[in-house]
């Protein structure tokens, strides 16, 4: 059998794929880190 | 709608494999929402009385319980359909799978909003629980197999990028909901009525992205310069398939089944109950007048134990690349037996930073098991059927979501009753939970490579469609 190999491609697509699920993600962990202070406040 | 065939998402030459896991961390930080749905159930239980500060609801209202249910069941019908589907979600390969999990999680939503409309609990749990649970069995186990025949080199970390987000699901979905609900609060719901609707549709097409962009390998396809390991890891890396029907017969499938079902058990349960105890174990009486956790306190804290829960799963998953998938197991059952040991002495030292740092370590452990148990399978049974195995796996997910919440909360009750303080009232609990823990190590000590008598004599074409994988020429 044939194998087809590749290079680890990355280009600005990938980045941009990234991107969406990586600003919720984000945006989630900061919101959650707020309320964490409050823990340490306390 | 052939698009969504798998023989049309077949990657052509230059695909980049880097664009495969945005796609199932997409599918998996929307329906990990459902670990943030108690930010609906105080709403959902005010809907007569309108005032969701009020103490007691209306005549009428739904009780805190029965709005629980929507939960419990949908979790029921993620491990019952990721079981049934499992083999369906081969064939048909992760698109196809990835757009019915949108349709059924996001459609869920729109039922449960007319649920929520018309006051009636059963739409509202047909919607949320039953429909919205078979998606998230779906969208669970779709990108698994396909993670793992892109990366045969780390399917560990692979997996951990897509499972991380079923983790970090909860980060978005609580202050996604709650700022919903406080933006439409006067739409006659209390808001939950518009968020669903909105959740819906945001959802589906955050859904539809991941549907869109994965891709399966062209047949034969490997990474550049990648050497299959044969029998590697002390023969526990199997270059040889088993069929689905044949793996549930196997020891190793039920000992992993325990060692799933035990490590789960240990953390679920504490996770659902987090924020009662931290009060109760470093209350005023314990820290001193004014010095004990307040409740906005314990959110912080259940926030905390989220974000460990969440990397925990993308850090011992890729971890588990380099140690091995028995190594790490060893890990997370050695050390969480030590630390569930330790917790009730942090408690009586009145550490509160040794106990927090102690949960949050037992929670990233947590969520590690479940994310390394798809690359354990691969290791075991070969890479052809493991989504359809590791989909009938889950069902020790279902069975510890039960099991792990009944025990911490009966065994604290069972406590106060006979008259143990509260600070002191999940000691007992703990002590079991390290028991469970031993026992969990000693199941995984047990697993050795799959006998050849399950090995499929003629792997190719046999519960995959996609052909033979990389790893197995």
């Amino acid at each position: 059998m044939t194998h087809r190999t590749q290079a680890e491609q990355t280009s600005p697509l990938t980045y941009l794929a990234w991107l969406v699920p990586g600003i919720p993600l984000v945006w989630g962990v900061w919101q959650t880190l707020i309320k964490v202070a409050q823990l340490f406040q306390g | 709608m052939g698009f969504l065939d798998r023989e049309h998402s077949v990657a052509g030459p230059g695909w980049s494999r880097w664009l495969v896991p945005p796609a199932a961390l997409a599918v998996h930080l929307s329906i990990g929402q459902i670990y943030a749905y108690s930010v609906f159930n105080k709403p959902l239980s005010r809907l007569i009385s309108g005032d969701v500060k009020a103490e007691a609801g209306a005549p009428g209202d739904w009780s805190l319980f029965q709005v629980g249910l929507i939960f419990s069941v949908a979790l029921f019908f993620l491990g019952a359909s990721s079981a049934l589907f499992g083999k369906w979600v081969e064939r048909e390969g992760p698109r196809k799978t990835m757009f019915a999990s949108a349709l059924l999680f996001c459609g869920g939503f729109l039922v449960a909003a007319l649920g929520v409309r018309l006051h009636l609990l059963w739409l509202v749990l047909l919607g949320n629980g039953v429909i919205g649970g078979i998606g998230l069995g779906l969208g669970y186990i779709s990108p698994v197999s396909t993670l793992i025949k892109w990366f045969p080199d780390r399917p560990g970390l692979a997996t951990g990028m897509a499972i991380m987000g079923f983790g970090g699901g909860a980060l978005i979905g609580s202050p996604l909901g709650t700022a919903l609900m406080s933006r439409f609060i006067g739409d006659g719901t209390l808001g939950v009525g518009s968020t669903f609707l909105i959740m819906g549709a945001v959802y589906f097409l955050f859904m539809v992205f991941g549907a869109f962009m994965v891709r399966v390998p062209a047949e034969g396809w490997v990474p550049a310069g990648y050497v299959p390991k044969v029998n590697a890891a002390g023969g526990m890396i199997s270059n040889h398939n088993v069929l689905v029907d044949q793996a549930f017969r196997t020891p190793q499938f039920w000992l992993l089944f325990a060692v799933l079902f035990l490590n789960v058990t240990a953390g679920i349960g504490v996770l659902g109950q987090a924020s009662v105890m931290i009060q109760e174990m470093f209350s005023d009486k314990v820290l001193g007048a004014g010095n004990g956790v307040t409740a906005a306190a314990a959110a912080g804290f259940v926030g905390l134990l989220s974000i460990f829960n969440m990397a925990g799963r993308f850090f011992w998953s890729s971890t588990s690349d380099r140690l091995g998938r028995k190594p790490t197991y060893m890990i997370f059952f050695a050390l969480g037996a030590v630390l569930y040991f330790l917790i009730p002495q942090f408690g009586n030292m009145a550490s509160l930073v040794l106990f927090v740092a102690g949960f949050c370590v037992i929670l990233s452990m947590y969520g590690g098991g479940f994310a390394t148990v798809p690359a354990y399978l691969r290791d075991l049974f070969g890479t052809a059927n493991v989504g359809a195995i590791h989909g009938r796996l889950l069902l020790a997910w279902s069975a510890a979501a039960i099991v792990g919440p009944t025990l911490v909360n009966g065994f604290r009750d069972s406590q106060i009753k006979a008259g143990v303080p509260a600070a002191q009232a999940y000691s007992t609990v703990m002590y079991i939970m390290a028991g469970l823990l031993i026992v969990g190590f000693l199941a995984n000590l047990l697993i050795r490579p799959v006998a050849s008598r399950y090995w499929a004599s003629a792997p190719a074409g046999q519960g995959s469609p996609a052909g033979q994988s990389a790893a197995d020429d």
